[in-house]
């Protein structure tokens, strides 16, 4: 004697980027916190000291965010025009900030009013960084110079006018006082000496340079200019090492993860792409509301905030693990869950002669009715609110196992007005999904057949068959729209393709399905 | 072409054994059935086949036991025979000339020496009764004929005898007529045709209580109708049990009648409590349609024959305790009959939506691999899952199903699977499923056979006129690895039709109707094409071995062979070639031709013009199913037109689904030459009369033991022991009637207890209850007697206590009797 076969639950292949350890990591994040500013956020800098607080610079304003604060902490207002590039010193007592007027700022983080302005510039300013010895400051400008300032006396060191185009950004060394590197926009990032007072390295990007990355080894370097992002291998003499294509616009801004593992890249795409920086794969992608003009990583990957263009700034922290730990325990110590496991978790010691006893095969609530034949009760049962909604797919499982067995007309039969309402809304709602189509529209035929006769008696029902019809004109429409656009394809498949000597038409599907799997992707 | 003598075409396994109800022994050991032209003896609690009683030269339509003596058998068959046989030997005792074809019959206590046969008499089915002769001979003719009732129906569950045989029961279309004995004087009742609720009140099977007066009715419609009162023409009554939704196959009453098990297509078998119908218990999901239902004597047995070639023991319609499976063939083969590469067995279509492997050695049925994996609905006229092509790659790890379900209104549902071999559980494993995998239906499908390389490649070709490539892609990180769609390729948007691999993998043949396209598999590069109009190639071959660079296919009228190094035409000849097989192992290959009503083979080399074998008119009809299967040890025959069969057996299937093979005179001199020798090895097993005998000299062995002081006993022993070592050595045909000897060795059990110690026999009488619980102990303690044996013979013979002296008289009394009966047969 066989036991009963359960109902076989189609298992359609999942959508979107698999579960790795990485999707796991960079998903451990609460929902956003998003400010809004007063104008595009274009530079986002973490003090390196804790409390970890952050400078945002937008429009004519710095503020300064503690860790977990919604509102600022401290702000600087006396700017003439747009600010740039607010960054801290390494020990976290002083920030330096570039503006449109040319003059580059000074502040104490404590103060209000700049200590220093350091004036030389012609054009807007908006690369400005300590050097490692924190007594001079670096900055570029829109002039196509970029200069060393003394910040005691407040006098420039030196100058260097080696690009061709505006300088919109650079990073200092942090092992090296005398190193700084720049990108600009004639397309090449330069290393300069202050030692030798001229660049040492010269990497041609082939876009504008928007932002340069230097690992804390200081042995690579990452630049990001349109839609690339370059890898350079500044011991081999800025050797090219690896080209990222991964975005579909500029990209902005760029970020490595503490550990130095993760590499992260923002772009006016509005996408944040994480690679792996040993095999420079993409391993995780956050969707963002705007585009992305700035990016900051907070040590130990504690929050991830971004700048975008309409003004808001969003903030994402890290899911404390005790959290989500104490959630753990207090499911434990429910008791029904104590009752389930009663005695099931008993270790049998090594004398002991086990005694199986035959294992109760467990039956879906519908399989127990089709088993018994109840095939109105078993479909009312696939039907309900939760399996509806959430598993549609247990619903059409049931809905062809009755087809297959033939009476699917007589557990449609026989249904109120509540009942057939609620089927068509099924119906209505999952008719166009492509893996349902063929079992939902036999369903919605026998309906339809059934219920003829009572056409016109109930203003819902009515109302469903009406929105049914709509339904399926419009999908008609879109499958005959998808047809066409699919034979244009074939014939420029068919054109590109060589003469041979035998004519035979090939192709290669992407996917495992068939030629159909590819029709239909169109519009999944 | 020579007719080759020492060759012959022989039916190989796998014949029905659920065509009549099969008979459970009085013991509840045995259970035989008809199986084709003869029949067979299974063991209850193995499954074993032990017997097989081979004499009968048509089908076998019924077997019964002997009412006068249940170690004996009757079976009855088409050839107008009726043979009386030891089953437990395997012996045949009797054979009796009826002269009509046996369609089925019936015998009962009352009635000694009487069987009631139904025959085809001209123009109607009578039943008939047979007086059997009383004579001695092995070969009577049965003269005494007599009509009992005219226009019977053949079907053997539509007579039944009542109340142990005072009077038969018989129904046909619509009517039901009882025959009383003794009155000589029968009565008919009649249904209406039709009633108005759409029922169909035609009458299927009929069973008799055994003890009441009621006779149970099985109806079309699923209804049971009870008959009461039925030996008056007018007051008659009956009343309708209805559960089964359609056709009630089977109906029987256990023997106390307590009970009534009725079964039908729903394949649940039904238990009614006699008198109190409403209460039922079910057995449900048994297998196949239930066809026959029978309880052993003792009612401790039930037994279900099914539609799907299976025999369901039952205990007490609680628990199936053993399946008897036979071969599987339903109305169609729908895949081609293949070979297992690992366990060398024959595949095939078995119970719907499983394959079923098949032993051919064993004639056993190994397992059912359920392909479908849904729950089957018993019901007629409905379209389900059906496995419809499959195919094993060359080393077995991998096999490839494809199921389909056609209904009417909707579209074509098409499942390709693939399964992998799991070396732990020994059987195959799903690994991937492939929903609509085309959009229509496939028409064939091969595995690339590459000796080395690791890559796996299936093709699959469908009516949508695509081909697919199928290939194992790589481990993902989480889940193993699955197949994916690796090509797809078209050819001027023909139809291909068949496909097929070179031996060595590196060329894919498709036949698009009249066209053969060459592909390259490595780099999907279409290489040439072939073809030879009119007609479009229906069946293609690889050569093998030093045949390799030619192609075969095969036309409408055309059996065509390509050269492939010259891409030409090599020959051509002109027959109508059904089937097309390589044999794996050489270079030789078997044409299946259709010609005037019958199939001829041919088997040949194609690189040879005169085929090695032919054989006209193999059988009648088309065959379009064959295989060659590689045998286990290699013959080595070294006659020329045998040589084809030395390393590979040809195995095919008839249009009447029969499974045929080839098979050597001297390989049929062989196998004879082993069964005999089983024969004997059988007859020492455990019959129920050995273990009566042993009881009786273990049991004297055991008071030996329990009292050493009476050394006396052991001089009765050798006496004893020779005795029945001379009855069980005599063949039982030759023996007089078990009721005979049964009661002299009741009474030689019962001497003890005339004794004077008569309460040390009590103790053994305990001793030997608890022998009959447990049968093991029983043959652990059966090497006993002899070694007491050997021992007494060493031993003086000291004197003898009286009842030793008494017993040892009986003992050679009874030595007497027995020689003396002896000589009066």
């Amino acid at each position: 004697m066989a036991s009963f076969k359960p109902t076989k639950i189609q298992v359609y292949p999942k959508l979107g980027e698999k579960v790795t350890q990485d999707t796991l990591y960079w998903k451990n994040y609460k929902a956003p916190v998003q400010i809004k500013e007063f104008g595009a956020v274009t530079s986002i800098d973490f003090s390196p000291v804790t409390p970890h607080n952050f400078a945002v610079t937008a429009f004519t304003r710095i503020h300064i965010y503690g860790p977990f604060s919604q509102e600022p902490v401290k702000s600087f207002t006396r700017f003439k025009d747009t600010a740039y590039c607010g960054r801290f010193r390494s020990d976290g007592q002083l920030l330096v900030a570039g503006c449109e007027d040319s003059v580059v700022r000074l502040f104490d983080v404590s103060g209000k009013v700049a200590l220093r302005l350091f004036k030389g510039h012609t054009k807007a300013v908006h690369l400005t960084d300590f050097t490692s010895d924190r007594y001079q400051i670096l900055t570029g400008s829109d002039d196509y110079t970029c200069r060393l300032w003394d910040i005691p006396n407040a006098t420039e060191l030196t100058t260097y006018t080696e690009h061709t185009d505006y300088i919109r950004c650079g990073v200092t060394s942090k092992l090296n006082r005398d190193l700084f590197i720049t990108g600009s926009y004639d397309h090449t990032v330069k290393l300069f000496d202050a030692r030798v007072e001229k660049s040492v390295i010269t990497m041609d990007h082939g876009q504008p340079v928007e932002s340069v990355l230097l690992y804390p080894s200081e042995g690579l370097l990452v630049s990001a200019g349109g839609r690339h992002v370059k890898v350079w291998d500044l011991l081999k003499g800025g050797q090219p090492l690896v080209s990222l294509k991964n975005h579909h616009k500029t990209v902005t801004s760029l970020a490595l993860s503490s550990n130095g593992q993760r590499l992260l890249s923002a772009s006016l795409d509005r996408h944040v792409k994480v690679y792996n920086t040993t095999n420079y794969k993409v391993v995780h992608n956050f969707d963002y509301a705007a585009s992305i003009l700035s990016l900051g990583l907070a040590p130990d990957d504690a929050s991830i905030v971004v700048g975008m263009t309409n003004s808001i700034l969003s903030i994402k922290h890290r899911k404390n693990q005790e959290d989500s730990k104490e959630i753990a325990g207090q499911q434990r110590r429910r008791p029904s869950y104590r009752v389930f496991v009663k005695g099931k978790n008993y270790v049998p010691k090594q004398d002991d002669y086990l005694v199986s006893k035959p294992v109760k095969e467990h039956l879906a609530k519908y399989d127990k009715q089709l088993q018994r034949f109840n095939v109105s009760k078993a479909l009312d049962t696939a039907l309900g609110t939760y399996i509806r909604f959430r598993k549609p797919e247990i619903t059409v499982a049931v809905i062809k196992e009755l087809d297959r067995r033939g009476t699917l007309k007589n557990a449609l039969a026989g249904r109120d007005e509540r009942g057939l309402s609620q089927l068509l809304n099924f119906i209505i709602g999952n008719l166009v999904d492509a893996r349902f189509t063929p079992v939902l529209v036999t369903a919605a035929e026998m309906i339809l057949d059934i219920y003829q006769s009572v056409i016109g008696q109930s203003p819902v029902v009515d109302r469903q068959l009406l929105r049914l019809q709509d339904l399926v004109k419009r999908e008609i429409e879109f499958q005959k729209d998808l047809l066409e656009v699919l034979g244009m394809l074939d014939t420029m498949f068919a054109s590109s393709l060589p003469r041979k000597e035998v004519l035979a038409q090939f192709y290669r599907p992407p996917l495992g399905g068939a030629v159909t799997s590819k029709k239909l992707n169109f519009h999944s | 072409m020579v007719e080759h003598g020492d060759i012959r075409v022989v039916h190989c396994g796998g014949s029905k054994i659920n065509f009549r109800d099969p008979v459970i022994t009085h013991d509840s050991r045995f259970l035989l059935c008809a199986s084709g032209e003869a029949v067979k003896v299974f063991s209850t609690s193995t499954e074993e086949c032990i017997h097989e009683l081979r004499g009968h030269t048509g089908l076998v339509t019924g077997v019964l036991l002997r009412p006068s003596n249940h170690l004996q058998v009757y079976s009855s068959s088409l050839d107008g025979t009726l043979r009386l046989w030891d089953f437990t030997d395997g012996i045949l005792i009797k054979t009796c000339v009826i002269g009509y074809p046996i369609y089925s019959f019936y015998a009962s206590d009352k009635h000694e020496n009487v069987i009631f046969i139904v025959a085809s008499m001209p123009k109607r089915f009578q039943l008939v009764a047979v007086h059997l002769p009383q004579s001695g001979d092995q070969m009577v003719e049965a003269q005494e004929l007599s009509a009992v009732l005219s226009g019977v129906n053949p079907n053997p569950a539509a007579i039944a005898f009542g109340r142990g045989g005072e009077f038969i029961a018989s129904v046909n279309d619509l009517q039901l007529e009882v025959y009383f004995f003794k009155k000589q004087k029968s009565y008919r009742f009649f249904l209406k045709e039709d009633n108005k609720k759409g029922g169909w009140n035609t009458f299927t099977c009929v069973a008799c209580h055994p003890k009441d007066d009621c006779i149970a009715t099985g109806h079309e419609d699923g209804k049971i109708r009870l008959w009461r009162n039925f030996n008056h023409k007018k007051e008659y009554t009956y009343s309708t049990l209805h559960w089964h939704h359609s056709t009630v196959s089977s109906l029987c009453f256990t023997p106390e009648g307590t009970n009534l098990l009725s079964g039908g297509v729903e394949s649940v078998l039904v238990q009614w409590r006699y008198n109190q119908e409403s209460e039922r218990d079910f057995l449900p999901r048994l297998g196949g349609a239930i066809t026959h239902i029978t309880v052993s004597p003792d009612g401790s047995l039930f037994c279900t024959s099914h539609s799907d070639n299976k025999i369901t023991i039952i205990q007490s319609c609680v628990k199936v305790s053993a399946v008897i499976q036979g071969l599987v063939k339903g109305d169609s083969i729908r895949t081609d009959l293949m070979m297992d590469p690992r366990s060398k067995a024959l595949v095939l279509n078995g119970k719907p939506g499983h394959l079923q492997f098949y032993s051919l050695q064993r004639d056993k049925l190994l397992y059912n691999l359920d392909i479908v994996q849904q729950e089957y609905i018993h019901e007629s006229g409905l379209q389900q899952f059906e496995v419809v092509k499959a195919a094993f790659d060359a080393s077995g790890s991998w096999l490839a199903t494809v199921e389909e379900r056609h209904q009417k209104a909707a579209e074509l549902e098409l499942n390709l699977k693939l399964w992998a071999f799991d070396e732990q559980t020994q059987s195959f494993v799903l690994n991937t499923t492939i929903s609509a995998p085309h959009d229509a239906q496939i028409t064939a499908m091969c595995f690339c056979q590459p000796t080395d390389s690791q890559t796996t490649l299936l093709v699959s070709t469908s009516k949508d006129g695509h081909f697919k490539a199928w290939q194992l892609a790589a481990p993902a990180h989480t889940e193993g690895p699955s197949w994916l769609c690796d090509f797809v390729s078209a050819y001027h948007g023909l139809v291909p039709e068949c496909c097929s691999f070179s031996a060595d993998g590196s060329l894919l043949a498709v036949v698009f109707q009249e066209v053969v396209t060459v592909w390259s598999p490595s780099t999907w590069e279409l290489l040439t094409t072939l073809s030879q109009p009119p007609g479009a190639v229906s069946d293609l071959c690889f050569g093998r071995l030093s045949c390799s660079k030619y192609l075969l296919g095969t036309t409408a009228s055309n059996l065509l062979c390509w050269n492939l190094l010259t891409c030409s035409l090599e020959w051509t000849t002109s027959m109508d070639v059904r089937r097309l097989v390589a044999d794996p192992l050489s270079e030789n290959m078997a044409a299946f031709c259709y010609q005037s009503g019958s199939t001829d083979l041919f088997v040949f080399k194609p690189s040879e013009p005169r085929p090695l074998f032919s054989h006209k008119a193999v059988c009648s009809g088309k065959v379009t199913q064959a295989v060659f299967a590689p045998r286990e040890e290699m013959l080595e025959s070294c006659e020329e037109s045998s040589q084809w069969l030395n390393r590979s057996q040809l195995y095919f299937l008839t249009q009447q689904m029969d499974l045929m093979t080839f098979t050597t005179k001297a390989e049929e001199d062989r196998l004879l030459a082993s069964s005999k020798q089983l024969v004997i090895d059988d007859s020492v097993a455990m019959t129920p009369f050995y273990l009566l005998l042993g009881k009786h000299r273990q049991q004297q062995q055991e008071h030996q033991d329990s009292d050493s002081s009476l050394w006396a006993e052991r001089t009765a022993l050798p006496q004893t022991s020779a005795s029945m070592k001379e009855l069980l050595q005599t063949p039982a045909h030759v023996l007089p009637s078990t009721s005979y000897l049964c009661s002299m060795f009741v009474q030689s059990l019962l001497i003890s207890v005339s004794d004077a110690r008569s309460a040390h026999a009590e103790e053994e009488m305990e001793s030997e209850k608890e022998e009959e619980d447990s049968e093991e102990e029983m043959e652990s303690s059966r090497s006993k007697p002899e070694l007491a044996a050997a021992a007494a013979t060493e031993s003086d013979t000291p004197a003898l206590t009286k009842a030793q002296a008494r017993e040892l008289r009986r003992v050679r009394k009874l030595d007497h009797s027995w020689l003396a009966g002896l000589l009066d047969s």
